[in-house]
Parts: C-alpha cells; sequence; structure tokens
C-alpha cells in the first residue's frame, strides 16, 4: 500500500497539515465571525485526522483515537459557545462582522 | 493502485475541495457546505484507518450537529448587510501571511518526511477501533476527563442560553376587561367581526 512518492503516514500528515493551514488562513483572512469559527472547526479536525492516522500506525493501542474524541467534544462545546456569542454580537451591532467588534478600543 | 490508496485519494480531495470552499466561499451557506464536504471526506478517511468507532462519532457529532447548528444561526442571522471584504492592506499582509504559514509548513513537511519511518499500513489488529476498544478505554484510562466533558458540555450549554437569553422581564401580558365577553374571547369572536367590532356597551 504505497504511492509513487513517500510512504502512507506522509500523506496523512501532508493533508493534515494542509487542512490546518488552510483552516488557519481562513481565521486569519475572513472577516466573517461564522466563517472564521467554522475555520476553527477544521483545524480541529485535521488535528483529530494526524492523531488518529499516527495512532493507527505506531500506537499500541487506541489512546490517540481516546484524544480524537476528547477533541470532538470540546470542539461541540465551543461551537455551541461561539455560535452564542456571535448572535449576541449580531443582536448589539447588526452585524457578524468581526472588525467591529471594537468596542473595547480606547 | 489498490483500492485502499483510491479510497484515501477520493476522501482526501473532498475533504481538501471542501476546504478550500470553506475558506473561499462569500456566502456563508457555502461555506457550511464546504464544511460539511471536509467532515465527510475526514470521517471516510477514519473508516479508512480502523476507527470506526470515530467515524461515526465524527458522523454524528459534526455532521448532525454543528453544521445544521452552523446552517440555523446562518438563517437566523440573515445576510450581513456590510458583507464580509473590505479589501485594503490589512487583508492583503493577512493573505501573504497565510500563504506564508502555509509554505512554511510545507517545507518543514517535506523536510521531516524522510525521518517518517513505517512504509505502509501494518495489519490493524481486529479490536483496533471498535466500540468496545474505544470505550473501554474511555471508561478507564480517560475516565477522569471523561467526567470532566460532561461538566464542560453542561457547563458549555448553560453558558450558551445565558448568552443568548434576552435582559430583563418578559412583557406582560394585556390586562383583562371588566366585559365578561372580551374577557372571555379576547377579541373578534370571528375573523369577519375584526373589521368592524361590536358596538361598545352603554354605560350603565
Amino acid at each position: 500500500m504505497t504511492l509513487p512518492i513517500g510512504n502512507i503516514l506522509d500523506h496523512y500528515t501532508l493533508l493534515a497539515g494542509t487542512l490546518f493551514a488552510l483552516g488557519g488562513v481562513g481565521f486569519l483572512v475572513r472577516r466573517n465571525m461564522l466563517i472564521q469559527l467554522m475555520s476553527i472547526e477544521l483545524m480541529l479536525n485535521a488535528v483529530n485526522l494526524a492523531l488518529v492516522a499516527y495512532n493507527r500506525v505506531h500506537g499500541a493501542d487506541m489512546t490517540g483515537q481516546m484524544f480524537a474524541f476528547f477533541v470532538v467534544a470540546v470542539a461541540a462545546a465551543e461551537v455551541a459557545v461561539g455560535l452564542a456569542i456571535a448572535v449576541a454580537f449580531f443582536r448589539l451591532k447588526s452585524t457578524v462582522h468581526s472588525d467591529d467588534a471594537d468596542t473595547l478600543r480606547h | 493502485m489498490t483500492a485502499g490508496i483510491a479510497f484515501f485519494l477520493f476522501c482526501s480531495l473532498v475533504a481538501l475541495v471542501g476546504a478550500i470552499t470553506v475558506v473561499m466561499a462569500k456566502n456563508p451557506i457555502r461555506s457550511a457546505v464546504g464544511l460539511l464536504a471536509t467532515i465527510l471526506g475526514i470521517a471516510g478517511l477514519f473508516l479508512l484507518l480502523n476507527a470506526q468507532f470515530l467515524a461515526a462519532v465524527q458522523l454524528i457529532v459534526y455532521a448532525g450537529a454543528v453544521v445544521v447548528l452552523f446552517i440555523f444561526v446562518i438563517m437566523l442571522l440573515g445576510p450581513d448587510p456590510k458583507g464580509d471584504e473590505e479589501g485594503g492592506p490589512t487583508r492583503i499582509a493577512r493573505g501573504v501571511g497565510g500563504a506564508g504559514v502555509l509554505l512554511g509548513m510545507g517545507a518543514a513537511l517535506y523536510a521531516l518526511s524522510g525521518s517518517v519511518q513505517p512504509a505502509e499500513l501494518p495489519p490493524a489488529r481486529p479490536e483496533h477501533g471498535s466500540v468496545e476498544a474505544v470505550g473501554g478505554l474511555i471508561f478507564s484510562v480517560g475516565l477522569v476527563p471523561f467526567e470532566l466533558v460532561t461538566a464542560l458540555l453542561v457547563v458549555a450549554i448553560v453558558g450558551a442560553i445565558a448568552l443568548v437569553r434576552r435582559k430583563g422581564r418578559p412583557p406582560r401580558r394585556t390586562p383583562l376587561t371588566d366585559n365578561p365577553t372580551a374577557r372571555l374571547f379576547g377579541g373578534p369572536v370571528h375573523p369577519r367581526d375584526g373589521a368592524e367590532p361590536l358596538p361598545k356597551e352603554p354605560a350603565s
């Protein structure tokens, strides 16, 4: 089970790294708060993929999958609170543009 | 090319196209659908990696709850009148910085790729990734984090409700009148009476 270039774990790592970097770029570049939250989800998913892939190749037990399970739970809680903050912010400013969150700016 | 590698390439392609859609799409709904594609692709990769339990969790929690919540909030808030982008030098600087991060990670991976040892996926034990094995691990080794996660979820739910709930008391209902008919029906009994209400009773 080999691809023409490199071994299979390289490909999983490369895919996870690319997904993480795309999420990071989306978080930095986009100004819509909801899309920024989606970018955070993208990064968490990439981390999960790397955890499971390395656990499959190197792990003697399934600790990596257990970690990925906890990451999923934390991500679900984070989405609930993040979306609640977005809704509250929309009520305050009538926008979800994250540049408008400057009430504390001096 | 074996079937496993073909499936890996297919799932990777789906996940990458979804991720690019999340970042590039102007419409947040399209971003949510791109996130859904990424999640489905990663669930397929979990299946390929003998993580059946996590694939099911991924589908239930992410595709079933998180994306639906995102779409619900997008529909609730409606289109943003200001739009997303305003351009300008800061945006270009952010884009250049993000591309630099991407390139740096690619270079680091290229430099590291010679040191990753195994040439192919070793054969997995039959219980690897099954619900029994992962559940046993969660309830033995990860018992304390598991209980903390339950507390975290409760706190997150309470916090979300406290954040979104409107402040102040709910508006009072209109007081009841002395007219027994109006008190009984609270308005026109028939829709056709809405246009011309009953004449007021003479004061006695």
